[in-house]
């Protein structure tokens, strides 16, 4: 029992994480039909503020602020510079503006700041750990979860409650019937992006959280994992990405308890194998989104 | 045809220059830069032949250059080095012992084997689906070269390749690779996976079996790549799988991306600019640092800069330096104006 409950504090709080990174994903995606590879570097982003407003003294949830605004800040940037100016022209250009914008953010942190790992302040909270019903868990573990249903409660009343939420999900499902109705592409398109940002900050904090600090790379292994749960549960699909990320969770936490140190190594080779056996055999992943329309 | 033959002419003429200037130069330096453009040039080139005529764009490239390089090297390393430099290996591997650039064929050979086996089921895919596949795909293959340590030495630096690759060499193979980027982009399924590019469900209904035309353009270019990094390795004689991944694929699509995907000469203008570029960016870099005006090394511009140009090139001129027209029949064409004037 009590190594159940383990395994699922194990599994839901790592799949709070990858469906947060997962959903930012998405929600570009499922608009515009491009993937945002510069995705990663938003929680690299988010990262390095708090690095660097960390000797300003103040309050860590003031500073935790700092960071998740300058992740919307570099969302609505990567629109601004990676995709506004290609978007009509070419997909192939979009892909490739946000490789290089990518590039360049990771470029940059390894110039004005430095190739090595930084640290970032933490309150003593997650370090610490809690113990109920036999099982010792650290606290991070719960603040994620936590974070993460408010967080996917607060997104889900937006995209069904609020105006923008609403002309977002006609955007994703018809792009220029909802243009044709009145709906602003350009703002629509510039929101995801700012939300895309503000999941990545939320989850840089609750990933560095985890680490403890910050190095430019810190990017990749997010953009993978929000990759490989996207095509999981759905490419176009908001529940989907959710529920791609906690399937990923679980499958990862599930090959940590069993396979055997050798082939644990390859277990990314797996996991991507996976994935494109499930693009050959669902190209639209296990839940299908919206039916298609055309992107600008 | 007359065209093709001037690009030809053109683009070899540019290789076989480098070659004459670096020989008269006699500057090591020099030296070193001509043979990384010119392998540089037959990595574009294996891209160029997949992505610009199928439009489609493909990570996994690197992947396939490092297949080849470790390939080459695991049958070239000399016997009595190797027990040291690969001591897992596989008894089977451990006796073979080929000459280098029969090595270096193996290599590519081996590479398009694999792209031939991998790809296949792939080729289905169009958008999004084929550019995340193929980047999962170069996960998969850096996360084997990474791991499998019996071959590769896992993420340590596999050392002890014999060094073959001089420019005679090098240019030798980028000139070949030219050619083998402009036959095949005026073959019969060059001429039909462009159709397919332009337009998949004209070209799938005159009926282009567009998932094998995109297979051939994959296998060619994973043969391509392996012999380039095959090369590489026996340029370099020492690498490890970081070697492989995405800052070089990043270098790899910049050059093809600013010199235009469509086309031949884009890809091979695109990395003598990107290659000029990047040296003298790494030469001031160094100035920055051995001079120590900064307290930490200065690491990044090169990219930085690359970034921007990449960026700044896809606003300006979607297509490329050169979009649609190879420099063959823009020349072409601009004599037989002069021609037709009164």
């Amino acid at each position: 029992m009590t190594v159940f409950l383990q395994f699922l504090i194990d599994v839901l709080s790592l799949g709070s994480a990858y469906a947060l990174m997962a959903l930012g994903l998405v929600i570009v995606y499922g608009i515009l039909r491009l993937v945002n590879f510069a995705y990663g570097e938003l929680i690299m982003v988010a990262g390095y503020t708090m690095y660097l407003v960390s000797p300003s003294g103040l309050p860590w949830l003031a500073m935790a602020a700092v960071a998740v605004l300058m992740a919307v800040v570099a969302g609505i940037a990567t629109d601004y510079v990676a995709f506004r100016p290609v978007r009509a022209k070419s997909v192939t250009a979009v892909l490739i503006t946000s490789f290089a914008f990518s590039t360049l953010l990771q470029n940059a942190a390894l110039l004005f700041i430095s190739p090595r790992p930084r640290n970032v302040p933490l309150p003593e909270i997650f370090s610490e750990t809690i113990q109920f019903a036999g099982v010792i868990t650290p606290a991070r573990n719960v603040i994620t979860i936590v974070a993460a249903v408010l967080l996917l409660a607060v997104f889900s009343w937006l995209m069904r409650r609020t105006v923008i939420g609403i002309a977002m999900r006609a955007a994703a499902t018809n792009f220029t019937m909802a243009r044709m109705l009145g709906v602003p592409a350009n703002l629509i398109i510039s929101t995801a992006f700012a939300i895309s940002g503000l999941l990545a900050g939320v989850v840089s904090i609750l990933w560095i959280g985890r680490i403890g600090a910050v190095v430019p790379g810190i990017g990749l292994e997010p953009l993978l994992i929000a990759f490989i749960a996207t095509v999981i549960g759905g490419m176009r699909s908001l529940q989907g990405a959710v529920l791609g990320g906690f399937l990923l969770a679980f499958m990862d936490t599930t090959l940590n308890f069993t396979l055997p140190q050798d082939l644990l190594k390859f277990r990314d080779a797996f996991t991507f194998s996976l994935v494109i056996l499930i693009l050959l055999w669902r190209p639209e992943g296990l839940i299908k989104g919206p039916a298609t329309g055309r992107r600008t | 045809m007359r065209g093709n033959l001037l690009t030809l002419a053109i683009l070899g003429g540019l290789v076989l220059i480098l070659v004459v200037v670096a020989n008269l130069l006699g500057v090591r330096l020099f030296d070193r830069i001509a043979i990384n453009l010119c392998i540089a040039l037959i990595l574009v080139l294996g891209l160029q032949v997949f992505m610009g005529n199928s439009g489609i764009l493909n990570f996994a490239h690197i992947g396939f250059m490092g297949i080849g390089a470790y390939t080459s090297a695991v049958l070239t390393i000399p016997t009595q080095m190797r027990g040291m430099s690969l001591p897992d290996l596989y008894p089977v591997l451990a006796a073979i012992d080929v000459h280098p650039l029969v090595g270096i064929l193996i290599g590519g050979l081996v590479a398009a084997a694999v792209a031939a086996v991998v790809a296949y089921p792939l080729m289905r895919l169009s958008d999004a689906a084929a550019v995340i596949t193929s980047f999962a795909l170069l996960v998969v293959l850096h996360t084997i070269m990474t791991h499998w340590s019996a071959v590769t030495n896992g993420p340590r630096t596999l050392f002890g390749l014999p060094k073959v690759t001089d420019l005679p060499l090098a240019a030798g193979a980028a000139v070949l690779a030219i050619v083998a980027a402009l036959a095949f982009k005026e073959s019969r399924a060059g001429l039909l996976l462009r159709a397919s590019r332009d337009d998949e469900i004209a070209a799938d209904a005159m009926g282009a079996h567009i998932p094998r035309l995109r297979w051939q353009a994959f296998v060619l270019g994973a043969l391509l790549a392996g012999i380039g990094g095959a090369l590489w390795g026996h340029f370099i004689t020492s690498f490890s799988p970081k070697a492989f991944f995405l800052k070089e694929t990043f270098v790899i699509l910049g050059m093809l991306v600013i010199g235009g995907a469509n086309t031949v000469t884009g890809a091979v203008i695109g990395a003598v600019i990107v290659t000029t570029a990047f040296e003298s960016l790494r030469a001031l870099e160094s100035t920055i640092n051995r001079a120590e005006i900064f307290s930490e090394q200065v690491v990044g511009l090169t990219e930085i800069v690359l970034a921007l140009s990449m960026i700044a090139v896809l606003i300006l001129r979607p297509g490329g330096l050169f979009a649609t027209h190879e420099i063959g029949a823009l020349l072409g064409r601009r004599a037989r104006k002069t021609e037709d004037r009164p």
